[in-house]
């Protein structure tokens, strides 16, 4: 294990980058047989105890990321994992079969870490979720429960989503069914789903993958992170056909085989299970309620005001460092620069006393919204450049920027800072803050023709706070305290 | 004896990624760019894959080009 760690260490020290690091599969030929798990001198029983180490040490270290290649290689069987031909001509391990199984999760990890794994799950109802059509056969009639065995295989599809949800990811309905009575099967006294935890429904009679971008923009993600499941290939083609951003695995149309199609294509790879996951679902079922109350208000500022928001602005430290870098890289829509920054990278931030960085956290009255925005900044001389400016697509519209710019200043001035330099860079997912630093008072100094990228700079010596709807608690030792 | 060169020319422009490969039997690893010890590999495994045969261990060290390579995979398949 030494060697690993010091192997490891190196890494961080020479290139500072996430590292992954495979575990081992079990060795292909059990020379002690079954005892080669359990003596002293089995390879089967030093490979378990090695991946157990491996294990412990990936939890420790945010920046070791494990490839569960034992895992892997029993899924694909070990018989079916070790070509020795392959090996003996050409010193590769695994069969072909193998190799693609390690690429599909090493890309799955990859997209992990640039915070593009999939999000939201996109289901059918008749045939998907139950078996039966609810609008012809009645709510009493589907197919659900634990009476046959097709039964069973709903129930459990209908599990498998569910914990799915439990970890994180979103759940929608999008189904060619009249609304009340699709709802209806929900009720079912063996529906393991209930209609709370979708975050977004559809049934209704338009196109799916209308109703799919509709689902989008509701929940403010991009199509690129759904997954459509249904067992009409006609649906699933009409969908990839609209919007090739969209997974579509083919899932055939057998429920029992549905979770395990859709798990080989690892959509939903994670690489921590942080309580922003756990408790994702609940946020947006908040966000929901929000939506409610703001329509009972004439006046926008009236309905920021019975929010109560309180924020908790403060300079980076040990405690955020993850989810800060973790933001960096999910964040898509509200981000000014895009620019993806490693755990190790953001680290090097904060001792380097050239850069000030602050993040953001937002509760209100519904609830607490986490760590939702972060700002960074680098300063050269009387000026500062700020590389970062990105916020969570989940508070929009609650003048959460507004509170960042009086805590950035404050900081800045802090630093006999003078000019504040903000940066624009069009992706095709940012536009939504091609005017932020308009909005905030800043003067246009530059613009790219060719690229739209824009430069904007704020005077700060004679800048007051703006903030007014938002409750700022109080500072103390250069930290916010409750 | 040729007729399997159409489908490995494919299977090489394939995989050297160079759509205007020309191949004959007299092509072999000094003679198109790129093939080295991995392109090997991916060309030996898509022979395989698409004309449903395995190489035995040692069978194609001695392969001197194309043509060697083309009268292997004809024999193979014949004798299926």
């Amino acid at each position: 294990m030494n060697r690993y760690r010091s192997i490891w260490t190196s890494i961080g020290e020479a290139v500072g980058c996430q590292i992954v690091q495979n575990n081992f599969e079990l060795p292909c030929n059990a020379i002690l047989g079954n005892l080669d798990a359990i003596s002293p001198g089995g390879a089967t029983r030093f490979i378990n105890e090695l991946n157990r180490c491996f294990a412990l040490e990936a939890t420790a270290n945010p920046r070791l990321t494990l490839q569960d290649l034992s895992s892997i290689s029993a899924r694909v069987g070990l018989n079916q994992w070790f070509d020795p031909e392959r090996w003996l001509s050409y010193k590769i391990a695994n069969t072909v079969e193998g190799s693609f199984a390690i690429a599909t999760s090493l890309a799955a990890l990859v997209r992990a870490m640039y915070g593009r794994a999939r999000k939201v799950l996109v289901l059918d109802l008749d045939n998907t979720l139950w078996g039966g059509v609810i609008g012809d056969d009645g709510p009493d009639k589907i197919v659900l429960g634990r009476e046959t065995p097709i039964a069973e295989a709903y129930t459990a599809f209908q599990e498998y989503c569910l914990s799915l949800r439990q970890r994180g990811v979103l759940l929608a309905v999008c189904s060619k069914n009249d609304e009340a009575v699709a709802k209806q099967g929900f009720a079912h006294p063996d529906s393991v789903l209930k209609l709370e935890h979708f975050s977004a429904f559809k049934a209704n009679w338009e196109p799916k993958h209308e109703n799919i971008l509709a689902i989008a923009q509701e929940l403010n993600l991009g199509v690129d992170s759904f997954v459509f499941v249904d067992d009409n290939p006609a649906e699933r083609a009409i969908v990839e056909a609209q919007i090739p951003s969209v997974a579509v695995p083919d899932v055939g149309n057998e429920v029992a085989k549905y979770a395990s199609i859709i798990e080989v294509q690892r959509y939903f790879e994670l690489l921590s299970l942080g309580k922003e996951d756990l408790t994702r679902a609940k946020l947006y079922e908040q966000n929901a309620q929000r939506a409610h109350l703001e329509q009972r208000f004439a006046n926008y500022g009236e309905y920021l005001d019975s929010l109560e928001m309180t924020a908790e602005i403060g300079a980076f430290n040990a405690t955020y460092m993850e989810r800060i870098a973790q933001l960096t890289n999910k964040s898509n829509q509200f981000n000014l620069t895009t620019r993806r920054y490693t755990l190790a990278e953001i680290e090097s931030t904060v001792n380097d006393g050239r850069h000030i960085g602050i993040y953001g956290k937002l509760a209100d009255r519904f609830g607490d919204n986490g760590l939702i925005s972060v700002v960074l900044g680098s300063v050269q001389g009387l000026e500062l450049h700020l590389d970062l400016w990105l916020m969570s697509c989940r508070v929009p519209k609650r003048e959460m920027e507004i509170a960042m710019l009086d805590g950035l200043v404050e900081r800045a001035k802090e630093r006999n800072i003078e000019l504040v330099i903000g940066y624009y860079l069009p992706t095709a997912k940012n536009g939504m803050v091609a005017n932020h630093y308009e909005k905030l008072g800043f003067t246009l100094t530059s613009k790219d023709e060719a690229t739209g990228a824009t430069t904007w700079s704020l005077d700060i010596k004679t800048y007051a706070d703006r903030s007014r709807h938002i409750r700022i608690l109080e500072r103390v030792h250069g930290q916010p305290v409750a | 004896m040729d007729s399997l060169l159409p489908e490995v020319q494919e299977i090489f422009r394939a995989v050297f990624d160079q759509p205007g490969l020309i191949i004959t039997r007299e092509s072999n690893a000094s003679t198109v760019d790129d093939w080295d010890s991995l392109t090997h590999i991916n060309l030996v495994t898509a022979i395989e894959k698409s004309f449903k045969i395995k190489f035995a261990l040692g069978e194609l060290q001695e392969l001197k080009n194309v043509g060697d390579l083309l009268d292997l995979a004809q024999t193979k398949m014949a004798a299926k």
